[in-house]
């Protein structure tokens, strides 16, 4: 009963904080010159629309696949959980690219469809912003919901099997108790990514139709220098997210499905169709994640070998970068981890607050805060790692989150009654139960902050060049061929930081 | 604790003799500028080989980050010199009020007369559409040509990007009112919109686009660097915008001399022989060497189409709505 009365004072808390800022903004956008207008209005509409399609749609498509995944043992199974990180840490414009080697007006399907007399509509418009969005955010949803699943003690499987649970009932009492508590949090994470999408909506989105909020933002900053209209655009954008926390948040957050043997195992899983159609998706999911890839792949190998010099001191600047904010993010994760299941929900609010910042807004304001003391020259890779830390703490919260609310559900109670203290609780509590979910959290914030470049752009780096400048660099100077070996190295790099971390357990579990 | 102060002393005396030395001279640039591939190395070498100083480029993202950056830092910046604002971003950068005159340069030689107080050309191109030889057939010779035809091409966002936003200047000088009815009529060519050239580039080159917004001089890339005679630019008729690359001296700067210096610097041969093969633009002075060989191949359009830096400033927004309105349908 308390609890729920904290929950409903928590809401109400976060609907002022929501009218604290709506409030402001309205006025701002009455008083400033111009105002919304209807082409702005277009634009949030547009972008509303593409994230709640886009975040619906990656997790509607993840169900089914992680259940698969989870359910069914195979040659490869754990290869492919591995690559289904892949997608998500690809820089934006690299994974344009690779898409539409594939679904392009040239690309590989085009191709094949040309050979049997087909035309296959355009990829540019709303169905491409969709599928470019579905691409590179489903399989982190397979993921976060992968480890939901893993999170079921086997002795409820058990239990189900012994009642006779058919799989609709299996689903019904089991999965889907599970699927309420991660899946709104994972369609949240989704949702806020594509909200500030916009090099990915833009080229993909076939033209001004697909203006994004976050596009707005970057033509107020650099070509109208209008501070305010920024400071405007970038407040609507936290807003929009926040009303989606606000959302989010009244959803259930029932937990615990007590205690077990620490073991998770796949239990009688269902033969027949049902077998088939397990297959069936891992396959045509595979592909699908996989063609692209592989093009990269193809595309960027034989020119890593004869990269300049120059590209290798950045890449070791680059994963430099990398570790720390994923060590920095990760941390911070843990902590408000642990706070938003002690005071509430407002700390799982302050944690997705990075997603709802425009990183250009945030680059934009830390220079200003810096410039006074010191030349932005000298600190931006100091930004660089706390800015790329910053932005991927949310990840790293989302993938912690479910986990460490069980523990805390099924041993904050032992917990309190030995008194543990937080370095105790860690290392004898959360570390043996969730090396999992923070390998995962370490490889996604590594892998994610080895390609971000937004933040960056105005501090003039003195320290050395990055491997995402790197790139930049050669795409200017009309060297698209090392551009795309210097891209796969970036992924490769990515990936190879992400699978050290991503712990083996995770997967075989 | 008295160590660490005698050691903040030392590097300060240090630092104090250091600077009295040789003297630094900061230029604000856009980072391909100063990239291995890029001027700048070359640059630099050159200029310190004669001004007995330490010529220290900044980079910062493209010109339109250099001019944000120049207006979140005023008066306090430490740059001496920005070089790399495009004529589109002139007017905005002389309203800032940060510049001081130009010192006595000898004039550019550009198809269009220059003679503006504070800002000095360094390189200039002609914007045009660049295609594959042999995969397009019927090469369009005006914009009517190109709505007309079913050729795909890929543009850059003029919101985001500098050749994008002289792609609208262009239409608009060649077409005035007649502009938005163009760019409905090409609505239906354009692949799509990227938020930056190189992404554009890329996905040209990569096949999804037959034609890509570039410059008439992106050609002579592929010949002289890579050996590839198979890409040319379409001569319109009627006329193609320039772009000019302008550099400029910051009125609070340190180092006025020095700064005058360099300014005077950028006007010779020892720096206008660099631009050809690192920017792949055209020199804004001449070069005693002349063009690099290859270059003669390169089209060169009858008519150069440019507003001038106040007029481009007061067309911006509505050309800007004009094409939104008109693509967005």
């Amino acid at each position: 009963m308390a609890r729920s009365a904290v929950s409903l004072t928590l809401v109400g808390v976060t609907a002022v904080l929501g009218l604290l800022l709506i409030g402001p903004l309205a006025a701002v956008i009455w008083r400033a010159d111009q105002g919304l207008t209807a082409l702005d209005i277009e634009a949030v509409r547009f972008t509303l629309w593409q994230a709640a399609l886009s975040a619906s749609l990656s997790v509607a498509l993840a169900v089914p696949l992680a259940r698969a995944l989870y359910r069914r043992r195979f040659y490869g199974r754990g290869a492919i959980i591995s690559l289904l990180g892949a997608p998500f840490l690809l820089p934006a414009i690299v994974a344009v690219l690779a898409l539409l080697s594939v679904f392009g007006r040239v690309g590989l399907l085009a191709q094949g469809a040309a050979m049997l007399g087909l035309t296959l509509p355009s990829i540019y418009g709303a169905m491409g912003v969709i599928l470019a969005h579905v691409f590179l955010n489903m399989p982190f949803a397979v993921r976060l919901l992968l480890l939901g699943w893993q999170s079921i003690p086997s002795e409820r499987f058990r239990l189900a099997q012994s009642l006779g649970f058919g799989p609709p009932a299996l689903f019904l009492h089991i999965e889907l108790p599970m699927l309420r508590l991660v899946a709104p949090g994972a369609v949240m994470a989704i949702f806020m990514i594509c909200l500030s999408s916009f090099a990915v909506a833009l080229t993909l989105g076939g033209g001004p139709r697909a203006t994004t909020v976050e596009l707005s933002i970057y033509q107020a900053l650099r070509f109208d220098f209008n501070l305010g209209a920024a400071a405007a655009l970038g407040l609507l954008q936290s807003t929009l997210c926040l009303a989606a926390l606000g959302l989010a948040a009244l959803l259930p957050t029932q937990h615990g499905f007590g205690i077990g043997l620490d073991r998770s195992l796949a239990l009688g899983a269902p033969k027949g169709w049902r077998a088939y159609a397990d297959f069936a998706g891992i396959f045509c999911a595979t592909v699908f994640l996989l063609l692209p890839l592989g093009v990269l792949f193809y595309t960027g190998l034989s020119g890593i070998g004869s990269l300049p010099w120059v590209i290798w001191p950045a890449a070791a600047r680059s994963v430099g970068v990398a570790l720390c904010a994923a060590f920095l993010a990760c941390f911070a994760a843990l902590i408000l981890a642990k706070a938003s299941l002690r005071y509430g929900r407002f700390y799982e609010g302050v944690a997705m607050l990075p997603l709802a910042t425009s990183s250009l807004v945030l680059g934009t304001g830390l220079f200003l805060i810096i410039h006074p003391f010191f030349s932005p020259a000298r600190a931006a890779l100091s930004v660089t790692i706390l800015t790329n830390g910053f932005l991927s703490l949310p990840f790293a919260f989302r993938i912690l989150l479910p986990d460490l609310r069980r523990l805390y559900a099924d041993y904050g109670h032992q917990m309190t009654l030995y008194d543990l203290g937080p370095w105790a609780a860690f290392r004898f509590v959360i570390w043996p139960r969730m090396r999992p979910a923070i390998g995962f959290a370490l490889g996604v914030t590594a892998a994610i902050s080895m390609g971000d470049l937004g933040v960056i752009t105005l501090f003039a780096n003195a320290d050395g060049t990055t491997l995402p400048m790197m790139i930049a660099r050669l795409l200017g100077a009309y060297k698209m061929q090392e551009a795309a070996s210097a891209a796969l190295l970036l992924v490769l790099l990515s990936f190879g930081l992400f699978w050290l971390f991503d712990s083996r357990e995770g997967k075989d579990a | 604790m008295r160590k660490i102060t005698f050691f903040a002393m030392g590097f300060s005396v240090l630092a104090t003799i250091g600077q009295a030395k040789t003297p630094v001279l900061n230029v604000l640039t856009y980072d391909s500028f100063t990239s291995e591939w890029g001027p700048g190395p070359m640059v630099e070498a050159a200029f310190e080989a004669v001004c007995a100083c330490d010529l220290v480029f900044q980079g910062a993202g493209d010109g339109a980050a250099l001019l944000a950056r120049l207006q979140l830092e005023g008066i306090t910046s430490d740059a001496d010199v920005v070089l790399g604002l495009d004529t589109n971003l002139i007017e905005a950068a002389r309203d800032t009020g940060l510049f001081a005159p130009l010192p006595q340069l000898p004039s550019a030689k550009l198809p269009i007369v220059w003679a503006d107080p504070v800002f000095a050309p360094f390189d200039w191109g002609w914007f045009s559409f660049v295609y594959e030889q042999g995969t397009v057939s019927n090469v369009p010779q005006s914009f009517v040509e190109l709505a007309a035809s079913d050729l795909k091409i890929v543009i850059q966002d003029p919101r985001s990007s500098t050749p994008g936003l002289g792609l609208l200047m262009w239409v608009k000088a060649a077409y005035g009112d007649g502009a938005a009815q163009i760019w409905a009529d090409l609505a239906d060519n354009i692949v799509t919109v990227t938020p930056d050239w190189s992404q554009s580039y890329g996905m040209f080159l990569a096949g999804e686009a037959d034609m890509v917004l570039s410059y008439t001089t992106s050609p002579a890339y592929h010949l002289i660097a890579e050996g590839d005679e198979s890409k040319a630019a379409a001569a319109f008729s009627e006329g193609h915008y320039m772009q000019v690359e302008v550099a400029g001296k910051l009125a609070a700067t340190d180092q006025p001399q020095l700064a005058d210096q360099f300014l005077t610097f950028m006007t010779s041969a020892a720096f206008q022989e660099v631009i050809p093969q690192t920017n792949w633009m055209y020199p804004a002075y001449a070069i005693p060497t002349g063009l690099p060989s290859g270059f003669e191949q390169m089209i060169t359009p009858e008519v150069s189409l440019m507003f001038d830096p106040k007029e481009a400033s007061a067309l911006r927004d509505a050309t800007l709505s004009e094409w939104r309105a008109a693509l967005s349908r």
